[in-house]
């Protein structure tokens, strides 16, 4: 997503400037996606540009609030109907690592898995206590927004579970003394 | 410490069949620490919670629970530490179906030799603890999956017991049910308790102080203490 919908989608609850616009979406995101002011303005611009948000007169103070114009409140209910598809997020770093681990010799495969898993296990952790100790239990965007901050790192490890019994069944299967039951050799077996 | 298990090793069988189920694993857990064990099937898990609990003893190494060194106690003195001192949280049938919630939680006191009344008036209170007071006179059957294991983990913790061994005890919840039963394992930890929960689910072991990782038998991997959440978020991926 871009910072440009949340923009819109918060100018939508009525015309702002930019240091509140800053501090909603702060707000809305728990604080997870810390902006810049340069890059609110930068993005305000192109809104107007696109003839999506409209800067209004300057106030006493000499804030200049923006508001949401119509072809912006279509271009929002087009965003919010549309589904964020998988493709259009960044390339998943983590996935290749393991893809190219998997290949390249000298690599232990097992070891990069379990590295991911604690890190990410640890963030859960972390999410979890927050989730736990959060002051605003009534704030239901920030609890849905740690929600799937944990799921996510679920799925990760998940996935990671799911590589490592892969690779360690594919392992097995090219050994040539294949083994069923847990031994204390399973380590070797799996490593040839 | 409330349990702590000192180079561990535990073989099943012998000879060319002996299957090593531990093999030199370390671990302690204090009062109001929550340590999540997790590992594929095969992996040990269940074998480190029968050990710290004294329903199974190692092959080699030390299992010490409350200062008592399982090992070296006779058996009718180690079934009184595993009585008075070790809950335990299984996947499901926790809770004796001819008992209401009260009666079951009562049970262990009562099998100690605390006389009826005492043992229901700390039961009540445990139960109450846990904001359960209102189902104390139901039975099993009357009560939903997460009200059960609810009322096992105040069964878990009743009387003088500090350490609470739990094996998937969210196994068959969905996820809200799941997370309840985990506040309140929470919630008895961080008033004291010592808790061990073994289980597949990242999402659970996230409610946890340390994670441990276990792979044929060994520990691999633990996740370290947590560090500043925020920090953390302000990190996190966009």
């Amino acid at each position: 997503m871009s910072i440009r919908y949340g923009l819109l989608a918060l100018l939508e609850r009525g015309p702002m400037y930019g240091y509140q616009l800053r501090a909603a979406f702060e707000e809305a995101t728990g604080g997870t996606w810390p902006l810049n002011i340069g890059q609110v303005y930068t993005t305000l611009s192109r809104l107007e540009r696109d003839g999506l948000a409209e800067a209004l007169p300057a106030s006493d103070t000499g804030q200049r609030p923006y508001a949401i114009t119509d072809a912006g409140r279509v271009d929002l209910r087009s965003w919010f109907t549309t589904p964020v598809q998988r493709g259009e997020r960044p390339r998943d770093e983590l996935a290749i690592k393991l893809a190219l681990a998997l290949t390249t010799t000298g690599v232990d495969v097992p070891r990069v898995i379990q590295a991911q898993r604690t890190a990410t296990m640890r963030s859960l952790q972390e999410y979890t206590r927050l989730k736990t100790r959060t002051t605003a239990p009534d704030d239901l965007s920030w609890l849905l927004v740690l929600d799937a901050m944990i799921f996510q790192a679920e799925a990760e490890v998940r996935w990671l579970d799911h590589c490592e019994a892969t690779v360690a069944r594919k392992a097995r299967g090219t050994a040539s003394a294949p083994s069923i039951t847990i031994t204390p050799d399973r380590d070797e077996v799996s490593q040839r | 410490m409330i349990v702590e298990l000192r180079d561990v090793h535990r073989v099943h069988g012998s000879g060319e069949t002996a299957v090593h189920a531990l093999r030199g694993v370390s671990l302690s857990v204090g009062a109001g620490e929550l340590v999540a064990v997790m590992g594929p099937s095969g992996s040990g898990k269940s074998t480190l919670l029968n050990l710290c609990g004294g329903l199974d003893r190692p092959t080699r190494g030390e299992v010490v629970v409350e200062g008592w060194a399982l090992g070296t106690l006779s058996r009718r003195r180690l079934a009184t530490v595993r009585r008075r001192r070790v809950g335990y949280v299984f996947q499901e049938l926790n809770l004796l179906p001819s008992l209401t919630a009260l009666e079951n939680v009562a049970l262990p006191l009562e099998l100690d030799g605390m006389p009826i009344r005492a043992a229901r008036r700390q039961a009540l209170a445990g139960l109450v603890d846990l904001d359960l007071g209102e189902l104390a006179r139901r039975f099993p059957e009357q009560l939903s999956g997460g009200q059960q294991q609810r009322v096992a983990i105040a069964r878990a913790l009743v009387g003088e017991r500090r350490l609470v061994l739990a094996d998937e005890p969210t196994g068959a919840l969905d996820t809200e049910t799941g997370e309840a039963v985990l506040r309140v394992l929470r919630a008895r930890v961080d008033a004291g308790a010592a808790a061990i929960l073994v289980t597949h689910e990242a999402r659970h072991a996230g409610w946890a102080d340390r994670v441990v990782f276990l792979r044929d038998g060994v520990i691999v991997d633990t996740t370290g203490p947590i560090g500043d959440a925020d920090q953390l978020l302000t990190g996190a991926p966009q």
